[in-house]
């Protein structure tokens, strides 16, 4: 029946129900981030090869790749070059890369969002 | 009074707008007389970025086109280049295309019926519509990894599975939004004021939807009867039955129907796609270097027909790509919509087109006002002379261009 | 010296500033939590008047600038000085002659007129749109709202607020005898009010802010406020015409019943603000002259039998 005010009983229900909304940044713990989510790059230094695929294969030249030793690498990351795609995790032929579920990445620094994953540190004790 | 007319600016900033266009407006009194528009505030030379870079990178260049249909966008191009090389993809991997296709058409019409309901004032539709989409949108994230911005398709297939326990999430929340949506298409057909606001607005005849090119809901709701998923089937959806849902109402509450009545086609469709969907891989080994050739392909994005071209000329970078979105189709029929209406009929007949104005800004206007020095030119032609337009006022790009190619 | 408190203090200007306030986060709330959603705290609108207060004038080089900045101020000036005549806890008000209820209607348009003025030396096209607009809207729903609050009138037979809310409190239950008139009431309300579904001067999908384009900074802070006083004197004045009881039973619980029915008053308007959404101005015009100009008339017909039949 076609009449004003149709909403109106879902409406009034909704005055008994808890809100919809979540209060973040109060309550943070009601999001639950999903598993597969491409969130901030974690890289793995001693997996790495310099086979420079990633860097082939990035959208937006996000991520670099540095020699520092014989067979070690470090890798820079810009954040706010990159848009988050995975391409270079799915790129990578030994999985030194890998996409974690963190977000809260803003900054008011520009400098702040270059992020290097050095390697450990290569001078062992020499007998 | 009727002799004095007053021209006003709707946009490029504009609270109906929600993304930046010009149109121009001839009043008197309320009456709209004329009705102008002017595109461009969007132009991000897309396809030229795409040259610069591999077929791979430009899959992610593609989908950021546009937010609500960038699995269409991503899609298409793939296709295209998919047709070039010769490749044909897993069935599973086409089944997962059109699953993601499904729910993005799912996500994009529930943000339209919000859209409209705010248009005409009726902001608590907005506020339920959209919190319904929430069902939609964390079942995507928790598919593909984000939101919106899939990024699951790479040449060759796709690039994450759907496992067991997302198709039992992905049925509940079907259900859910099943029921939700036949809520919404009783609130649709039964609140007067709504009905008061959306008949007999709009009015667009079967022979001028034809005539002026109209695509998608706002053709089908003029029983134009066309849809690409039926008349030129591509991913899976040769072996899906469904229906195409189209309207003879010839106006905004047709189009609203259509929209409501595709979103329940939407929901068979998908289930009977994650029935069936085969075992089996989920690419194929595709070439960095695409051999020479030229492909078509349409996609059949919520808005309408997307059309993708391709041309690759054997290296690893495409030469031309061009998009031709299906609102670039559906703004024309705008103009003649708005014959006879109101000023305050103007924000829902732009809205019931469900304007998507970063996927029209692509192509460029050649406009020929008959004087001797227009002249018709090539797309090389065009290249050399914008460089040289440029180095005439001083500013020599090949700098700039050599840095670039250095860095990527 | 008493004046000079009634006009600043109470019932006058900082009464109604603390009470318009409260009133509009009341309003707010409600919506939100109607829609599922949570609602802003109960600072926000004080927040909002601080904040606008606190930035920039920018008035058009076209304007007349003296009638630009003066509109605010008679549109609140008006709106205070209907509040002495309205009968708010006890059946007397501040002030009362025979032919006050006239006068507040009269009072309660000006603010409506000002908009139409404010906006008309805008001379900005949005704000000449929905100048006319407002104007447009006055014709349609004022001959309902004077009808429907005539017709109480006519049963007491008098023409002034105070001898009327004495008159019902005097025979109990003769209220009822006007319903409908107070349902007419509350729709015109929402036009007067310009609030959904007869916010089409001000429609923002449309015609950007309509007459309040060009207003910025203390002019446009004084124009909301006037709207939020203008909800409060507006609800006072239907709960003196149509729900006159607990009037005689002291200060402190004619102030509870008073509180209690304007809030009432106010909730009924956030949900009929929900749950429909905007008309075109011209279905506005036809429906307020269609429907509820004949049942304001036979509100006042129904009375007209009762004075003749049951209180002779």
């Amino acid at each position: 029946m076609i009449r004003p005010g149709k909403m109106i009983k879902q409406v009034l229900g909704s005055l008994f129900k808890k809100p919809a909304t979540t209060e973040y940044p109060f309550h943070k713990k009601t999001l639950d981030v999903p598993a597969r989510f491409r969130g901030k790059l974690k890289f793995y230094p001693e997996k790495c090869i310099g086979c420079n695929q990633c860097v082939r294969d990035c959208p937006s030249n996000a991520i670099r790749i540095r020699k520092v030793a014989d067979k070690v690498f470090e890798a820079d990351i810009d954040l706010g070059r990159c848009i988050y795609c995975a391409q270079c995790v799915d790129s990578c032929p030994k999985k030194a890369l890998e996409a974690t579920c963190e977000f809260e990445l803003a900054s008011i620094d520009r400098d702040k969002l270059k992020v290097t994953f050095r390697a450990k540190s290569q001078d062992a004790p020499v007998k | 009074m009727n002799k004095h007319k007053v021209v006003i600016p709707i946009g490029p900033q504009h609270p109906a707008l929600k993304e930046p266009e010009s149109f121009s407006v001839t009043l008197s009194g309320e009456k709209i007389m004329a009705f102008s528009a002017r595109l461009g505030y969007n132009h991000r030379g897309i396809e030229k970025a795409c040259e610069e870079r591999t077929y791979l990178q430009d899959i992610y260049l593609t989908e950021r086109i546009c937010g609500i249909c960038s699995h269409t966008h991503s899609t298409a191009f793939v296709q295209a280049v998919e047709e070039i090389a010769g490749i044909v993809i897993p069935q599973r991997a086409s089944y997962i295309r059109t699953i993601i296709g499904e729910l993005e058409r799912i996500h994009s019409h529930l943000l339209w019926l919000g859209v409209a309901a705010h248009e005409v004032g009726f902001d608590t539709l907005l506020m339920y519509t959209w919190r319904d989409r929430e069902i939609v949108m964390d079942i995507l994230a928790q598919v593909t990894g984000n939101r919106v911005n899939y990024g699951c398709n790479t040449i060759g297939g796709v690039r994450r599975d759907i496992d067991p326990s997302q198709i039992k999430d992905m049925l509940k929340a079907i259900d859910a939004l099943e029921d939700r949506t036949k809520y919404y298409i009783d609130i649709a057909t039964k609140e007067t004021t709504l009905i008061e606001r959306l008949s007999g607005v709009g009015k667009l005849s079967k022979k001028d939807a034809v005539t002026l090119g109209a695509v998608g809901p706002t053709g089908r709701a003029s029983a134009v009867d066309r849809d690409v998923r039926r008349d030129d089937p591509y991913a899976a959806y040769d072996k899906l039955k469904f229906k195409v849902v189209t309207d003879d109402h010839c106006d905004v509450y047709g189009r609203a129907l259509v929209r409501v009545g595709e979103l329940m086609e939407s929901y068979k469709i998908l289930r009977q796609a994650l029935k069936d969907m085969p075992e089996g891989p989920l690419t194929v080994k595709a070439p960095r270097k695409i051999p020479a050739g030229e492909a078509t392909s349409r996609y059949e994005a919520p808005r309408g027909e997307c059309f993708h071209y391709v041309k690759s000329n054997g290296t690893d970078k495409p030469e031309r790509v061009k998009v031709r979105a299906p609102t670039l189709a559906n703004v024309q029929t705008v103009a003649k919509m708005l014959e006879d209406g109101q000023l305050a009929d103007l924000p829902i007949v732009i809205a019931a087109i469900d304007p998507c104005f970063s996927c029209t800004d692509r192509i460029t206007l050649i406009k020929r006002d008959g004087s001797r020095s227009a002249k018709r030119m090539t797309w090389d032609e065009l290249h050399t002379y914008s460089i040289d337009w440029y180095r005439k006022k001083g500013l020599n790009f090949a700098g700039l261009n050599e840095k670039l190619k250095k860095r990527i | 010296m008493r004046a000079l408190f009634n006009i600043f203090i109470f019932p006058g200007f900082l009464f109604l500033f603390i009470f318009g306030l409260s009133a509009q986060f009341f309003d707010r709330r409600i919506y939100a939590r109607l829609q599922n959603r949570q609602g802003p705290p109960w600072f926000q609108p004080l927040a909002d008047f601080i904040k606008l207060v606190s930035k920039e004038e920018i008035i058009p080089e076209e304007a007349n600038p003296n009638m630009f900045k003066a509109m605010p101020v008679i549109a609140i000036t008006a709106v205070v000085t209907t509040i002495t005549y309205i009968p708010m806890w006890s059946p007397k008000a501040l002030f009362s002659f025979n032919g006050d209820l006239i006068v507040v209607l009269y009072l309660l348009t000006i603010p409506t007129l000002t908009f139409f003025l404010g906006g008309w030396y805008s001379t900005s096209l949005y704000s000449k749109i929905g100048a006319v607009r407002a104007l447009t809207q006055l014709f349609a729903y004022e001959v309902p709202l004077l009808m429907s609050i005539l017709a109480p009138a006519l049963l007491a037979n008098t023409w002034s607020l105070t001898e009327m809310a004495a008159f019902y409190q005097a025979h109990p239950g003769y209220w009822l005898f006007n319903i409908l008139g107070f349902a007419i009431a509350l729709v015109t309300l929402l036009g007067k009010l310009e609030k959904v579904p007869f916010d089409i001067p001000e429609a923002e999908t449309e015609i950007v802010a309509g007459t309040f384009t060009e207003y910025s900074g203390r002019l446009m802070a004084l124009f909301k406020l006037s709207i939020d006083m203008e909800t409060v004197v507006a609800a006072s004045l239907l709960a003196a015409v149509y729900l006159p009881f607990w009037l005689c039973c002291g200060p402190v619980v004619g102030f509870i019943g008073y509180m209690l029915k304007v809030l009432f008053i106010i909730a009924t308007l956030s949900l009929l603000r929900t749950v429909f959404a905007r008309l075109r101005i011209d279905q506005m015009v036809s429906f307020c002259w269609k429907y509820l100009a004949p049942l304001a008339f036979m509100q006042i017909l129904f009375n007209l039998a009762v004075k003749g039949f049951i209180i002779r």
